[in-house]
């Protein structure tokens, strides 16, 4: 048996083990922390793809930034965890009919009629490839409009969280820049003559 | 070698557990926003073994998308989430009614 073939099931069999895990356990910090593991298997896996860059992409910016997000609402939301756990197993009847259904269909269709076995895999890539530079190559040319429109998505995800998320408090004294602007001499100071 | 096939039974049977967690945690909003993740990368390991099996870059390209919009959804989707439950205590789906949809 090939040595990858051996870190395939390893990474594989983590990677369904710990994503049964996130949708099963009680604690939602669990879950979170289940979701990291399921995202570096992940990254193992696309590096037997030989896709670099992207591996190391989904380590920094998913369990880096995405996840530390994800912990960060979790623990700081104070949630009833038995008002939302109740009649999670009631679901289990129709979530397991669905499932085995979608999972039975699609690996069906894979072993029976796609002719998978048959695609044979190219190899790994000649020495001295660099995925990262290829990629480069191709964003930056090809697919730059969509490089851009990706920014912008970025630029109005930003925006939207902190306007969805900020608040002024009524308590908090803060300063407004327009009313200070307006203020007239004759408002604030009153000349006031022949008192004596 | 790993034949092409078990890339996209793997991906198969990820997009089915996440889909089995969205029906199981129907009250529980985080868990469903950690479900569409999952969802994702399952389509996303499907793209970069095409791209891989077919020696071609555009399917790597896609998941750098993916990625991004990604990121996007979810710091919007958790933005929303701390706006609900400042407003209504809870983040509970069935509590989210105020529209009477």
């Amino acid at each position: 048996m090939d040595f990858t073939l051996i870190l395939f099931y390893v990474f594989g069999a983590l990677l369904l083990g710990s994503a049964l895990l996130v949708v099963m356990v009680r604690n939602p910090v669990h879950a979170a922390l289940f979701l990291v593991l399921a995202f570096v298997t992940a990254a193992g896996l696309w590096l037997l793809l030989y896709a670099e860059f992207l591996a190391i992409t989904l380590v920094l910016v998913y369990v880096g930034a995405v996840m530390v997000l994800f912990l960060f609402v979790v623990m700081m939301l104070d949630v009833n965890l038995d008002v939302l756990r109740e009649g999670f197993w009631g679901n289990l009847p129709l979530a397991a009919l669905v499932g085995i259904l979608m999972a039975g269909e699609m690996v069906l269709l894979l072993v029976r009629g796609f002719g998978g076995e048959t695609v044979v895999s190219p190899g790994a890539p000649a020495k001295g490839f660099s995925n990262t530079k290829a990629l480069g190559q191709v964003i930056y040319t090809d697919y730059v409009f969509a490089f851009e429109i990706a920014a912008i998505i970025l630029l109005v995800a930003i925006v939207a969280a902190i306007a969805i998320t900020l608040r002024t408090r009524k308590e908090t004294k803060y300063q407004d820049a327009a009313t200070q602007l307006n203020v007239r001499a004759s408002d604030r100071l009153k000349i006031v003559k022949g008192m004596k | 070698m790993i034949p092409l096939n078990h890339f996209l039974i793997l991906g198969a049977l990820l997009f089915a557990i996440s889909v089995v967690g969205i029906f199981m945690n129907r009250k529980n909003l985080i868990i469903l926003l950690m479900a569409i993740e999952l969802m994702l990368l399952a389509v996303n390991t499907n793209f970069l073994a095409f791209a891989h099996y077919m020696g071609d870059l555009s399917g790597q390209v896609f998941v750098f998308f993916i990625l991004t919009v990604a990121a996007a959804e979810s710091a919007i989707g958790l933005a929303i989430l701390v706006a609900l439950f400042r407003n209504l205590r809870s983040i509970n789906v069935d509590d989210l009614g105020s529209l009477k949809g």
